[in-house]
């Protein structure tokens, strides 16, 4: 380019020199005129080369805000301040050190951050939600390690303080087709374990998994996680598996010492049925050490926790008007094997809903919730929920949920949830 | 850590090593980059497109079977700018095939000696709709870019399978020739018809409008990926009135309840015009998606008589 600008440069000058001297009086006026287009023109090509080459950095390095054309690029030096010159010191601009690691912003990670505010009215004297909550806000970091890895971070910033929710690595090109993460991470345990409150079809969490999967956070852990397809022609085909420091939720697994590991093991089959309408199955396993046996900090009981579940999602979407109309259906149902004094606690609990999005940008859902508690068999809580969701935009999400909770020892629960859904900075990918 | 990494190169190497120099094959994100592949790989690959022609691209469903495809591919090639943002990311990283990872050998983004057009400058913010930063993805509905597009591609196939160089650049030398003969005829044909005025869905065709001298004067969405609200549609209403414009562009995976209503407010033709090789049954390669879209365009300017 440089070479480009001095050719050019030269030209000018060759012109003007060649210029007839005794022709020089009368074509004066014309010469100058000539100089003026021929400044002008320099002038131009000047910019245009210069908008082309930020154009180019800009496609090969992503790098963003090319100076625009006309405007002189930032100043890379400052003058010394008044007053501070002289006694030997240094005079005249100095360097700004900084500005040129300003490349470097492009291997900033992708940022989002995603609010989640929620609302109750109705009465629920059991298990009472605020009035209004900033729920949790999530930040979510994401970019590509090196050449074979990719990480994934995902603070969240509840009313009760922050917390990592997932933090990984993901190990993209193992040989064998494994797929490894490194970190602490949702587990693959169904299928409600394993998604962010912000890509919830409802605004809670089902009741079966509040009851028997950890909660509110449900299995979220420091680990390991290995999933690996396996060949079964068009059937996809993937089981994974986990190992836990054993630490999730507030009474699912605790580990005392460091034996204490917890598992998840996951199976997944899907299936395209037809190009709109896909299913999707899941088994899951997992087992750990509850806290049920600590006493003052001991662990005599050594007790453990066996969960084991079944999840299917149905999926409906015409390729053609996949904007507009969809549906899925997902069930998900989970037994509980806890050991506690007095006996074992066998329970089980289920959801059943389903999603219809009747319009491009609304939705309508349902959904029927069973649980026991894992604490106690003998208490069956019962709920059912309708939904009705809004997207203004991809970025933005309004929802209402009408709730009714029949508790085994409490009073009957009806409740009006809504909630505010919003995401700023990097497009994140669509759940599916 | 560096022990790690020589490990993981160490195992990289050996299945790479081991392969057999078959085939390739070719997953693209698009049908309109599998047709151009298929022109430049012959009998020499297999290709495969994730997105159907009549689909948003925008809005792909990131389906686990579509990582059995990419698990087993040579190469990847997306259409880029940000088009497949919200569903390839995650497909990549599942895949388990470090090839067609961003930065693989096998990766390869056809929009980079594209020419792109309305790349924004200045301050960029979502109220500005879903905008895309690095510029209109839709790039591929302009002959020379589809050379282009197909250069990419004749490149990316010949550094990987070197012996079979010679075979690719010369079906990229036909290609190109062949579309260079298709583009005098679309440009023939299109001629009496520049400075036609019209108004499209979505910014899917400022390439083919501005390669066959066509107007694109509004769209019945306010902004990229916000559907149309009715002061907005009022407002493209009464423009075209003003301007006396007869023809209303929209892909085959929006709704045509608004275009209608705007078409017999205006008088308007409504026409539903794929942007991408499979869009309408009959259009299965990259020289009958022109030859379909400029015979549709045409019929419909003659019979609305618009100009």
């Amino acid at each position: 380019m440089r070479t480009i600008r001095l050719a050019c440069a030269a030209l000018i000058a060759a012109t003007l020199v060649a210029a007839p001297r005794d022709a020089a009086a009368q074509a004066a006026g014309q010469a100058q005129q000539l100089q003026q287009q021929i400044d002008q023109l320099r002038q131009e090509f000047n910019q245009r080369l210069s908008t082309l080459e930020a154009q180019l950095a800009a496609l090969q390095g992503g790098q963003p805000a090319p100076t625009p054309p006309g405007q002189a690029p930032a100043p890379t030096t400052v003058e010394v301040p008044p007053g501070a010159a002289g006694a030997g010191g240094p005079t005249g601009p100095l360097p700004v050190y900084g500005a040129a690691v300003a490349g470097a912003k492009v291997f900033n990670p992708d940022m989002a951050v995603i609010g989640d505010f929620l609302g109750a009215a109705g009465r629920n004297t059991v298990d009472p939600q605020p009035a209004l909550e900033m729920h949790e806000s999530e930040a979510a970091f994401q970019a590509i390690v090196d050449p074979y890895a990719r990480a994934d971070f995902f603070i969240s910033f509840g009313e009760e303080g922050v917390g990592l929710e997932e933090g990984f690595l993901t190990l993209t090109s193992l040989p064998g087709g494994f797929l490894t993460k490194v970190g602490k991470m949702r587990a693959a345990f169904g299928k409600v374990n394993t998604l962010h409150n912000h890509v919830l079809p409802w605004t809670d969490r089902p009741m079966v998994t509040r009851y028997l999967v950890g909660g509110e956070d449900g299995i979220d852990d420091a680990g390991f996680s290995v999933a690996r397809l396996i060949p079964a022609g068009t059937l996809f085909l993937e089981a994974t598996g986990e190992v836990y420091r054993g630490d999730s939720g507030e009474s699912l697994f605790r580990s005392s010492k460091r034996g204490d590991l917890s598992y998840v093991g996951h199976l997944r089959a899907y299936q395209d049925i037809t190009e709109s309408t896909n299913i999707d199955l899941g088994t899951s396993y997992s087992y750990g050490h509850n806290p049920a046996g600590v006493v003052k900090d001991v662990d005599l009981g050594r007790f453990t926790t066996q969960l084991f579940g079944a999840d299917l999602t149905l999926r409906w979407k015409p390729l053609s008007r996949a904007i507009y109309h969809s549906f899925v259906g997902r069930s998900e149902a989970v037994w509980s094997r806890r050991q506690q004094f007095g006996g074992r606690q066998d329970t089980m609990g289920y959801y059943v809903s389903g999603d219809y999005q009747f319009a491009r940008r609304w939705f309508v859902g349902g959904r029927y919730d069973r649980s026991a508690h894992a604490e106690d068999a003998s208490l069956v809580d019962k709920g059912g929920s309708a939904l009705l969701t809004y997207w203004p935009s991809e970025f933005s999400q309004v929802r209402g949920q009408y709730r009714r909770t029949n508790y085994a020892d409490g009073p009957a629960a009806n409740e009006l949830l809504f909630q505010f859904q919003f995401s700023i900075g990097a497009h994140g990918a669509h759940p599916f | 850590m560096r022990s790690l990494k020589l490990l993981l190169v160490f195992l990289l190497a050996l299945p790479a090593g081991a392969r057999a120099q078959g085939k390739l094959t070719v997953v693209t994100t698009i049908e309109d980059l599998a047709a151009i592949a298929r022109e430049v790989g012959g009998d020499r690959l297999t290709v495969e497109s994730l997105a159907r022609g009549y689909q948003d691209p925008h809005f792909v469903e990131a389906k686990p079977s579509f990582i059995l495809k990419m698990q087993r591919a040579d190469v990847l090639i997306a259409v880029g700018r940000e088009l497949e943002i919200g569903w390839l990311p995650p497909l990549q990283t599942q895949s388990r095939n470090g090839k067609i990872q961003l930065g693989g050998a096998g990766y390869l983004d056809a929009s980079l000696n594209a020419s792109i057009l309305e790349i924004p400058t200045g301050q960029i913010t979502r109220a500005m709709g879903d905008v895309h930063p690095l510029g209109n993805p839709h790039y591929w509905l302009d002959p020379e870019n589809g050379k282009r597009i197909a250069k990419s591609i004749a490149d990316k196939f010949s550094e990987l399978r070197p012996k079979d160089s010679a075979y690719f650049q010369q079906q990229l030398a036909s290609f190109t020739s062949r579309l260079d003969m298709a583009e005098q005829r679309w440009l023939q044909m299109m001629a009496p018809y520049k400075g036609t005025k019209m108004v499209t869905y979505h910014r899917s065709f400022p390439n083919f409008a501005e390669r066959f001298g066509l107007d694109i004067i509004g769209y019945v969405e306010p902004r990229p990926g916000i559907p149309p609200t009715p002061q907005h549609t009022l407002d493209v209403m009464n423009e075209m009135k003003r301007q006396n414009v007869k023809l209303v562009l929209v892909e085959p995976y929006f709704d045509l309840k608004t275009p209608q209503a705007i078409g017999r407010e205006t008088g308007a033709e409504v026409l539903v015009m794929p942007p991408s090789v499979g869009g309408v049954k009959e259009v299965t390669d990259y020289f009958k998606l022109f030859d379909y879209d400029i015979n549709l365009l045409i019929g419909a300017i003659k019979k609305s008589g618009a100009k």
